[in-house]
């Protein structure tokens, strides 16, 4: 059991009751008892006044398995942090960079070399453009079954490079590719997958890598180990590392191999891009969305007008999706995409805590609102109270003059 | 067409709320649902009942508690529900989860279509569906807005990506995740919430599925969760005042200039 009371210890406060986000703690006889739903999960220790509550402590878990010891990362022939460069028509999405500037600290830490995987075709240039940002190898499997995204073709031949190169670390985007991919080939592999991670570090004693993501819509942090098993796999969210700096001078080996690759079974017949999504969310500098303080569908109109003049991409609150105001690929929150831009500006939405979980890690927070009471003012970096009918469009053409002298 | 709904019960996490002198979450009263993407889950296997004939089997896996998430889905209109539940299934991460649910599909004799929602509401990973379909060497399509077309042996659906949407065919039995854009979920009839309760629900522990003890539950987890903390919340910023709408706007200005992305 990873998860115990200490009984001598517990005070029954309660405290950890009110922490269990499963409701699967109760104070019996003035003692906490963990209750059969109970998964482990370690949030009742972190709020225990009384230190009564103990998880099973890292290095106890780290000394338990094969792989174990000062060396685990290394003991079984593992070495160095890959970085899966995800890319369409052969340009690498903008998250492989940040994978990059983060695998960059990762294998300094380790002493480690950073490599990327490069699965497509006809993807040449972008070897290239992955050496001159830290990739110290790049393994290119140029197939024409790789052309296109699919899961199969795709897991096998990332499944088969893990096995015959044997990386410590793998790290994926945590974008729908990534997050199809991923779990795919951990599966394949039988390794620990850690999903959206937030937070990246070496345990520099153990060399095991330290994921922490949010759970419960960013209600809770977790940091993750996976202490036996290998690679390592994260996938990472958009926008929270640091982008790796380009330098042309960098040289690096690049690896073509030939693979086998099966055809898939589930094809891709065509990609439908949709108009209405100017901007691709995930990758936005600057949202601006609206919510229910709009009104009806055509009010949108304000909201785009703004995000036009500034380069930003529109979302929307779950309220305005469901008027059917804005199509579902621009909801913002826990049911839609989550979020993490440089400025994120908030026009007549209240703050429900399903949409600050799709937005709450933004840099800045704009909040327009009417209501001086609305919880978007409790996050937002700078608020203005008053009618987003007169605010929003004074901002537009405020920001407008400024464009053009 | 016999159609799986792979479905998981957490707690009502959009009710949740922190408590600002502990900053812990308080649960006063929440209640478990059905992880509420998983609910798109069910209704789409409940329309390609009506158009296609079959059966609509949930599962899910967790503590006995869990068999109350199986009887909504059953008062939805499903036709049976199992319940994998054993002290040994406890603590499991996506891998092991994946493992068991894909013997119960197994032991349950394979379907045609094997429906997951897109994420749960509290761990929000995404994974459990691709790594079932992975274990039981099936095809599977990530975030589904919409089924095209369904025949005995293919399917033709729309994925979602973030430029738009994608086109895929595939041979079925295949696994897909669902989004909500899919559906528009029904409301359980009282008829069936009357029968429902009564409903036997099949439960199997690991024993009954014949899993590898080494692959299930925490011994069956490659992963393992050392600390858990509430984030740093984030503090009210600034109300920018001023006497008329252009004055607020001005000082909001100044400092998104600050930024230099504006």
């Amino acid at each position: 059991m990873p998860v115990r009371v200490l009984s001598d210890r517990c005070t029954g406060c309660e405290a950890c009751v009110a922490a269990c986000p499963y409701g699967a703690i109760a104070v019996k006889d003035g003692v906490a008892v963990l209750l059969e739903n109970c998964t482990h999960c370690g949030a009742c220790a972190a709020e225990c006044p009384a230190e009564a509550i103990e998880v099973e402590d890292v290095r106890a878990i780290a000394g338990a398995g094969p792989g174990a010891g000062a060396d685990a990362g290394t003991a079984s022939g593992f070495r160095g942090v890959w970085v899966f460069a995800e890319q369409r028509k052969g340009v690498p999405a903008s998250v492989v960079y940040e994978l990059l500037g983060e695998g960059r600290k990762l294998a300094d830490d380790l002493g480690e070399e950073l490599c990327a995987v490069l699965l497509g075709h006809n993807v040449g240039d972008a070897a290239n453009e992955l050496i001159a940002h830290g990739a110290e190898k790049v393994y290119v499997v140029d197939d024409p079954a790789l052309a296109d995204f699919q899961d199969e073709p795709y897991a096998q031949a990332m499944a088969e490079l893990v096995e015959e190169h044997k990386p410590s670390i793998l790290l994926l985007g945590a974008t729908t590719i990534g997050r199809s991919l991923g779990p795919r080939v951990a599966a394949r592999l039988r390794t620990g997958l850690t999903a959206d991670c937030t937070g990246l570090a070496i345990d520099k004693e153990k060399r095991l890598l330290l994921q922490t993501r949010p759970a419960f819509g960013g209600n809770i942090m977790a940091t993750i180990l996976c202490p036996d098993r290998r690679p390592q796999m994260a996938t990472v969210r958009h926008k929270v590392m640091k982008r790796a700096a380009r330098d042309e001078a960098r040289r690096g080996e690049i690896i073509r191999l030939v693979k086998d690759v099966l055809p898939p079974r589930a094809t891709l017949v065509r990609v439908v891009e949709e108009t209405q999504q100017m901007v691709n969310l995930a990758e936005a500098d600057i949202i601006v969305s609206g919510g229910r303080g709009l009104g009806k569908a055509e009010n949108f109109k304000i909201i785009e007008e703004l995000a036009q003049v500034i380069g930003a991409a529109v979302g929307a609150s779950r309220a305005a999706v469901d008027a059917g105001w804005i199509p579902y690929a621009h909801q913002v929150g826990q049911t839609g995409k989550t979020v993490c831009p440089k400025i994120y500006i908030a026009c007549g939405i209240s703050g429900a805590i399903q949409h600050l979980a799709g937005m709450g890690s933004s840099n800045i927070i704009v909040a327009i609102n009417k209501d001086p009471g609305a919880r978007i003012f409790n996050v937002a970096t700078y608020g203005i109270v008053g009618d987003l009918f007169e605010v929003v469009p004074a901002l537009t053409a405020e920001l407008r003059k400024g464009a053009c002298g | 067409m016999n159609v799986a709904v792979l479905i998981k019960q957490v707690p009502e996490t959009t009710d949740v709320k922190i408590s600002r002198e502990t900053n812990t979450l308080m649960r006063e009263g929440v209640a478990s649902i059905i992880n509420p993407f998983d609910m798109y889950a069910i209704e789409e296997a409940l329309r390609i009942r009506e158009q296609h004939g079959g059966k609509v089997t949930v599962i899910t896996m967790g503590p006995p508690q869990a068999e109350e998430a199986l009887r909504q889905a059953l008062a939805l209109g499903a036709d049976d529900a199992v319940l994998l539940s054993d002290r040994a299934f406890a603590g499991a991460d996506t891998l092991a989860t994946s493992y068991t649910l894909a013997r119960a599909i197994e032991k349950l004799g394979g379907f045609d279509l094997v429906i997951c929602g897109k994420q749960a509401m509290d761990g929000d990973t995404a994974q459990v569906g691709p790594e079932v379909a992975e274990n039981l060497d099936l095809p599977h399509v990530t975030y589904v807005r919409r089924i095209e077309e369904l025949s005995p042996d293919h399917m033709r659906v729309q994925r979602m990506i973030e430029e738009g949407y994608e086109v895929i065919e595939s041979p079925i039995p295949a696994l897909i995740t669902v989004v909500k854009e899919i559906n528009e979920p029904r409301m359980p009839s009282i008829k069936r919430m009357l029968r429902a309760k009564k409903a036997a629900i099949t439960s199997w522990t690991a024993a009954d599925l014949g899993a590898d003890e080494s692959r299930i539950g925490l011994t069956g987890s490659p992963t393992r969760v050392i600390r858990v903390f509430t984030p740093e919340q984030r503090r009210a910023g600034e109300i920018l005042e001023g006497e008329t709408v252009q004055e607020k706007v001005r000082s909001l200005v100044a400092k998104l200039k600050e930024t230099h992305l504006v």
